[in-house]
C-alpha cells in the first residue's frame, strides 16, 4: 500500500518537476534508453515493429511515473540493415550519448558487433530477439526464445502426431545450424530419426530440386528452419507442387516475421509452430496489449514475436530498475538475478540468473486461416540450451558465445 | 615536383590532424578515412588505368577476412596485417593476369569482376558449418568472424590501437597511399598507365607491355583495397560476408564517380561526403537512404559526369594562379605542369 | 525413370527462368549496346504490379501477362526519356546511371510497399509424374519462355518494325538518312525490353514472392547470361541460358543449391576467359 502511494507521489512529483523545469534541466534528469534497430533496409520487417514496441513500452513506463521519478528518453539509431553501422552507432550510444541501457540488435551478427563495445564501456545491453542461444556474458540479457525452448516442445508433439521420419531444412547460418542440431537431439530422444538435413544460404529462392529430393526420401514430416524473404518461396513452391497435402510440416521460425499472413491460407494451413507469443493467445494481458497497440498504431497487423519480446524486454528492465531504485548497471543486474519479473502479453517473464536468458511460457501453435491458433501452453520454460554451456554465477567474467554441441 | 609533393603532404597532414577537432565523432571519422582509402584504390585503377572493376569489394573483404583469420592463427597481429596485404594483392594479380592476358575489356571485365565477387560472397555465406575452418579460425558463414585480436602498438603489445590512435594510424596510411600514388603516377610507370588508358593500341605499338602494366596496376589497387579491409576489420572488430556484397561494390563505385574518377583527391572526397551522409541519414526515418544515394548517383552521371572534384578544380586552380601571378609575377607552376602533360 | 524425368523438367525450368529474366536485358543490350542495371528492379516492378492488380480483383492471368508488362513498359518509357536517352553511346555511364536508378527504386519500393515479402498463390496446381509430385506452374513458366523467345524472333525477323529496328541499331546514320527517326526506334526498343522485364517479374511473382530487394537476385544472373551470350539477342540468350541452366541444375541435383549457383558463376568466368566477347562474339555471329 505504502509502496503504491509512494509510487503515485513520486509520479506526481516527477510530473510537476517536468512541467516546471526548463528543458535543459529536464534533459539532464531523464534516463537515456538507447535503441539500435534496422528500421530500414531488408530487415525492417523485424525492426519497425520492434521500434514501435520500444516507444510503446517507454510511454507506458513514463505514464506510470518513470523509474525512481525519472522519465525515460529514447535515443534511437536506424542501422539500415548494415552491419558496419551497428559498430558505429553502438560506439556513439556508449561514448557520446552515454545512455543508461541499450535495447536492440536483430541479427546475431549485429549483436556480436555491439556486444564487446557495450561491455567495454559498461553499458547494460538487452537483446530481445529469438536467436541461436549460447551467449554467456554478464553484461547482456537475452530475452528472446532460443532453439531448445522451441524444439523441446515442438518436435515431440509433431512426431507424435505425424510419425518418426523427419527431414530437416535449415537456413545455412549459425541459427539454422544450431537449431538443426537441437531438432536432431529431440527427435532422437522421442525415438525418431532424422533422415536428412539440408542447409540453404539465405538468398536461395529456388527449391525445385529440393522438393524432388524430399519426395525421394519420403519422410513423415518436415521440420523447417528456413529464414527470411527468399526462403519464403519454399512454402509457395511446396504448395504449388501439391506437397502440402501429402507431407506435413513444423517450423521454429515461420511466423516470427508474420510469414503466416503473407502466405495464403492454402500454403500455410496446418504448419505447426512453437512460440512464446501469438496474437490469438486468449489471455486478458494479451487482449489488453493488443488493444493498446491498436489504439496507438491503428492495427495489429505488424505485431510479431520479436516486437513483443522487445516490449517485454524494456518493461522487464524497467521493473528491475524500479526494484533496485536505480538504473546503475550493477544494481539492475542484481535485481534481475534476484528474480525481477514482468507480466506481459505472453505471461510471466523472468531472468535465469545463471545464463542471463529468459524463462517464459511457450505455446504450441498451429497455423489456421492465416492465424496462429494456440493448441497447448507449456508454462515457464527455462533456456535449457544455454544452461548446458553457461554459468555466470561461477564464471562471471565469461564473455564467449558458445556454440552448443549436443 | 618535390616542393609540390611536400606542399600537398603538409596540407593533407594538417587536414587529417585538425579533422578530429572539428568533427567530434572520432569513431565515424576513422571509418570515413578507411572508406577514403578504399575509394582511392578504385579511383587509381579506374581513373588512371581505365579499368572499371565492379568487384573492388572482393579485395576489401579479402583484406578484412585475411586479417581476421591470420590474427586468430598467429600471435602477432602485425604478421596478420602483413598477410592481409599479401593475399588481396596476390589475388588481384592473378585475377588481373587472367583478365588482361585474356584481353577482356570494359563490360566483359565488369562482369567477370562482379562474378568473382559474387562467388566469394556466396562462398563465405555458406561457411556456417563446423567443417569450414582455417587453422583455429571458424569462417562462421553469414554471421562472420567476431572476436579476433586487433592491432597493438608495435613496441608495446599490451596497448591496442583504438580510438584516437587507430584514427591517426588510418589517417597516416591514407596520406602515405595518396602520396605514393601521386609519385607513382608521375613516374614512368604511371605515365605509361595513363597512356594506355588514353589509347591502348598506340601504347602497345610503341612497345609497352600493356597487359603487364595493367596487371600490376590492378594488383596495386587490390593491395590498397585489402589494406583498407584490414583497417576496417580493426575498426569494426567483426568481419561478415556483407563486405563482399554487391552493394558494397556499388558504394565504392558511387564514391569514386561522385567524387571524381579523374583525380586522386576526388574519390577520397566522395567517400568522406557520402559516408558521412549515409551516417547522418541513419538518424532520420523520413527518406530511405538507398533512395537518396541512388538518386545522387543518377544526378551525378547526368549532370556532373566528371565528379565533384575535377569539376570544381579549375575554379580553384584559376583563382590560385591569378593571385600568385598578381603577387610576384611568376608563371604558375600549374600551367607548366599542364603543358608537360599535353605533350 | 520418374526421377530422371523430373530432373529433366527441372533443368528445362531453370533454363526457362534464365531466358525469361534475361530477355528484356538482352533486347536492350543486343540492339542498343545499353546495359540496364535497373533491370532487376523492373522485374520487381512487374511483380508488384501483378500482385497489386490481382489483389485488386483482376484475373490472375491478366495480372501476370498484361498488368505486369504494362506497368514496366510505362516506367521504362519514363526512364528512357528522362535518363537513358542522354547517355547513348556511353556504355559505362548508362550502367552507372541505371545502377543508381536501381538503388533509388529499391529505396522507393521499401518506402511505398515496406520490406515484407508479398506474393500470390500459384494459379496452377501440382500434378503427379509417376511417384513424384511436380509443380504445374513450372510448365507454365517454360511455355511463357518459349513464347517470349519465339515472339521476339518473329518480330525481329518478319515484321517491318523489326527490320527497321535492326537496321537502326546496325547503322544509325543510314537509318536516319532513310528517314527513320532513330531516337524513336531506341525509345521503342527500350520500352519493349522493359515490358519483357515486367512480364518476367509477373511470371516469377507467384513462385518466389516479391520484396523491394528481390531484383538483386535476378540482375546478376541476367547480366551474366546476357554478356556471356554476346550481342545476338536470340541465339546468344538461348545458348548461354541453356548452358548455365544445365550446369547449375546438374550441380544442384548432384550437390546443393549453393554448389549449383557457384558452378554457374565459375562457368561464366571460364566462358568469358575463353570467349572474351561472349558466345555469339565467336560463334553464330550473323544470327539474331
Amino acid at each position: 500500500m505504502s509502496v503504491n502511494r509512494r509510487k503515485v507521489l513520486k509520479g506526481a512529483a516527477a510530473t510537476t518537476a517536468l512541467l516546471a523545469a526548463p528543458s535543459v534541466l529536464r534533459a539532464e534528469e531523464t534516463i537515456k534508453l538507447g535503441s539500435i534497430l534496422d528500421t530500414s533496409g531488408i530487415f525492417d520487417l523485424y525492426g519497425k515493429p520492434m521500434d514501435k514496441a520500444v516507444d510503446m513500452a517507454i510511454d507506458e513506463i513514463n505514464t506510470d511515473g518513470g523509474i525512481a521519478g525519472r522519465m525515460i528518453e529514447k535515443v534511437a539509431y536506424d542501422t539500415q540493415s548494415d552491419m558496419a553501422l551497428y559498430t558505429q552507432y553502438g560506439q556513439r550510444l556508449a561514448r557520446q550519448d552515454k545512455v543508461d541501457v541499450v535495447h536492440g540488435g536483430i541479427l546475431s551478427a549485429s549483436r556480436e558487433a555491439i556486444r564487446p563495445t557495450l561491455r567495454k564501456n559498461k553499458v547494460l545491453y538487452f537483446y530481445n530477439v529469438q536467436y541461436e542461444g549460447g551467449v554467456c556474458d554478464r553484461n547482456i540479457f537475452c530475452t528472446g526464445i532460443t532453439p531448445a525452448q522451441q524444439a523441446e516442445v515442438l518436435v515431440p508433439a509433431a512426431m507424435e502426431k505425424w510419425g518418426k521420419k523427419v527431414y530437416v531444412l535449415a537456413a545455412d547460418y549459425n541459427y539454422g545450424q544450431i537449431t538443426a542440431k537441437w531438432i536432431q537431439h529431440y527427435a532422437k530422444q522421442a525415438g525418431g530419426e532424422v533422415v536428412q538435413v539440408d542447409f540453404f544460404p539465405l538468398d536461395v529462392a529456388d527449391f525445385g530440386s529440393t522438393i524432388t529430393k524430399i519426395q525421394d526420401a519420403a519422410p513423415d514430416m518436415i521440420m523447417s528452419v528456413l529464414v527470411g524473404g527468399a526462403h519464403l518461396s519454399f512454402y509457395r513452391q511446396w504448395a504449388a507442387a501439391g506437397m502440402n497435402k501429402k507431407i506435413p510440416m513444423a517450423s521454429t521460425v515461420m511466423g516470427a516475421g508474420n510469414e503466416h499472413v503473407v502466405l495464403t491460407k492454402e500454403e500455410g494451413d496446418g504448419i505447426m509452430l512453437a512460440y512464446s507469443f501469438s496474437k490469438e493467445l486468449d489471455t486478458p494481458a494479451n487482449t489488453s496489449f493488443l488493444e493498446r497497440w491498436t489504439k496507438r498504431f491503428g492495427a495489429t497487423d505488424d505485431v510479431h514475436e520479436l516486437a513483443v519480446a522487445t516490449y517485454q524486454g524494456v518493461h522487464l528492465w524497467a521493473e528491475a530498475a524500479r526494484k533496485a531504485g536505480s538504473v546503475e548497471r550493477e544494481d539492475v543486474i542484481a535485481a534481475l538475478e534476484a528474480g525481477a519479473s514482468f507480466d506481459g502479453p505472453t505471461g510471466k517473464i523472468s531472468i535465469d540468473p545463471k545464463t542471463h536468458h529468459a524463462t517464459f511460457d511457450v505455446h504450441l501453435i498451429e497455423v489456421k486461416d492465416q492465424k496462429m491458433a494456440v493448441q497447448k501452453t507449456f508454462v515457464q520454460r527455462p533456456p535449457v540450451d544455454t544452461q548446458t554451456v553457461c554459468n555466470l554465477e561461477e564464471n562471471p567474467k565469461d564473455t564467449t558465445q558458445y556454440e552448443i554441441d549436443i | 615536383m618535390l616542393r609540390e609533393t611536400a606542399f600537398s603532404a603538409a596540407i593533407g597532414l594538417a587536414i587529417l590532424v585538425v579533422a578530429p577537432l572539428l568533427f567530434d565523432d572520432i569513431y565515424t571519422l576513422t571509418v570515413l578515412t578507411i572508406y577514403g582509402l578504399l575509394a582511392l584504390s578504385l579511383g587509381f585503377i579506374w581513373g588512371f588505368g581505365g579499368i572499371l572493376c565492379f568487384g573492388q569489394a572482393a579485395f576489401f573483404g579479402l583484406g578484412a577476412y585475411g586479417f581476421a583469420i591470420a590474427s586468430i592463427n598467429f600471435a602477432d597481429p602485425w604478421i596478420a596485417a602483413l598477410v592481409s596485404l599479401i593475399i588481396p594483392a596476390l589475388f588481384a594479380a592473378v585475377l588481373g593476369a587472367m583478365l588482361f592476358y585474356g584481353r577482356l575489356s570494359d563490360v566483359y571485365l565488369a562482369v567477370v569482376t562482379l562474378v568473382v565477387t559474387l562467388i566469394l560472397f556466396k562462398f563465405m555465406n555458406s561457411t556456417a558449418g563446423n567443417a569450414y575452418k582455417i587453422g583455429d579460425a571458424r569462417l562462421g558463414g553469414f554471421n562472420g568472424i567476431p572476436g579476433f585480436d586487433t592491432l597493438t602498438l608495435p613496441w608495446d603489445s599490451s596497448e591496442y590501437l583504438i580510438n584516437e590512435s587507430l584514427y591517426y594510424f588510418c589517417a597516416l596510411i591514407l596520406l602515405l597511399a595518396f602520396l605514393g600514388l601521386r609519385w607513382l603516377l608521375s613516374a614512368p610507370f604511371g605515365r605509361i598507365l595513363v597512356g594506355i588508358r588514353e589509347n591502348e593500341l598506340r601504347a602497345e605499338l610503341v612497345g609497352y607491355d600493356v597487359r603487364l602494366v595493367k596487371t600490376l596496376a590492378f594488383a596495386i589497387g587490390g593491395m590498397l583495397a585489402g589494406m583498407s579491409g584490414m583497417l576496417f576489420a580493426n575498426w569494426a572488430e567483426i568481419v561478415t560476408p556483407a563486405l563482399f556484397s554487391l552493394s558494397q561494390s556499388a558504394e565504392i563505385i558511387i564514391w569514386v564517380i561522385v567524387g571524381g574518377a579523374g583525380s586522386l583527391l576526388g574519390p577520397i572526397v566522395g567517400a568522406f561526403v557520402l559516408g558521412a551522409l549515409k551516417f547522418f541519414l541513419g538518424q532520420q526515418t523520413l527518406v530511405n537512404n538507398l533512395f537518396v544515394l541512388g538518386s545522387i548517383l543518377v544526378v551525378t552521371v547526368l549532370f556532373l559526369p566528371r565528379g565533384i572534384v575535377p569539376t570544381l578544380t579549375p575554379f580553384f586552380k584559376r583563382h590560385r594562379r591569378r593571385s600568385r601571378a598578381a603577387g610576384n609575377g611568376k608563371r604558375g607552376r600549374g600551367s607548366r605542369r599542364r603543358a608537360r602533360h599535353a605533350r | 525413370m520418374d526421377y530422371s524425368a523430373v530432373v529433366v523438367m527441372e533443368i528445362c525450368y531453370a533454363i526457362a527462368v534464365l531466358i525469361l529474366i534475361s530477355a528484356g536485358l538482352a533486347v536492350i543490350f543486343g540492339m542498343m549496346r545499353v546495359i540496364n542495371l535497373a533491370h532487376g528492379e523492373f522485374l520487381t516492378l512487374g511483380g508488384y504490379a501483378a500482385i497489386m492488380s490481382n489483389q485488386a480483383g483482376l484475373n490472375i492471368y491478366l495480372s501476370i501477362l498484361v498488368a505486369a508488362p504494362l506497368a514496366a513498359a510505362i516506367f521504362g518509357f519514363l526512364v528512357e526519356r528522362l535518363i537513358v536517352r542522354f547517355l547513348y553511346g556511353r556504355l559505362i555511364n548508362t550502367m552507372l546511371a541505371t545502377w543508381g536508378l536501381s538503388l533509388a527504386m529499391i529505396g522507393g519500393f521499401s518506402m511505398i510497399f515496406g520490406n515484407t515479402t508479398t506474393g500470390i498463390a500459384t494459379p496452377i496446381s501440382g500434378f503427379a509424374l509417376g511417384n513424384y509430385q511436380v509443380s504445374g506452374y513450372n510448365l507454365f513458366v517454360i511455355a511463357i519462355a518459349v513464347l517470349v523467345i519465339g515472339g521476339v524472333y518473329l518480330i525481329l525477323k518478319t515484321t517491318r518494325a523489326g527490320l527497321v529496328a535492326r537496321g537502326a541499331m546496325q547503322n544509325p546514320e543510314m537509318a536516319q538518312a532513310f528517314g527513320y527517326n532513330t531516337s524513336r526506334v531506341y525509345m521503342f526498343t527500350f520500352v519493349a525490353g522493359s515490358a519483357l522485364a515486367g512480364l518476367a517479374g509477373g511470371v516469377m511473382a507467384p513462385l518466389v514472392g516479391i520484396n523491394p530487394a528481390a531484383g538483386a537476385a535476378y540482375i546478376a544472373k541476367a547480366f551474366i547470361t546476357v554478356i556471356s551470350g554476346g550481342t545476338a539477342v536470340i541465339s546468344g540468350t538461348l545458348a548461354s541460358a541453356g548452358l548455365f541452366g544445365f550446369v547449375s541444375q546438374t550441380f544442384t541435383f548432384l550437390a546443393t543449391p549453393v554448389v549449383g549457383e557457384i558452378a554457374l558463376l565459375v562457368a561464366a568466368v571460364i566462358l568469358l576467359r575463353l570467349l572474351p566477347t561472349g558466345i555469339t562474339g565467336r560463334f553464330l555471329k550473323d544470327k539474331v
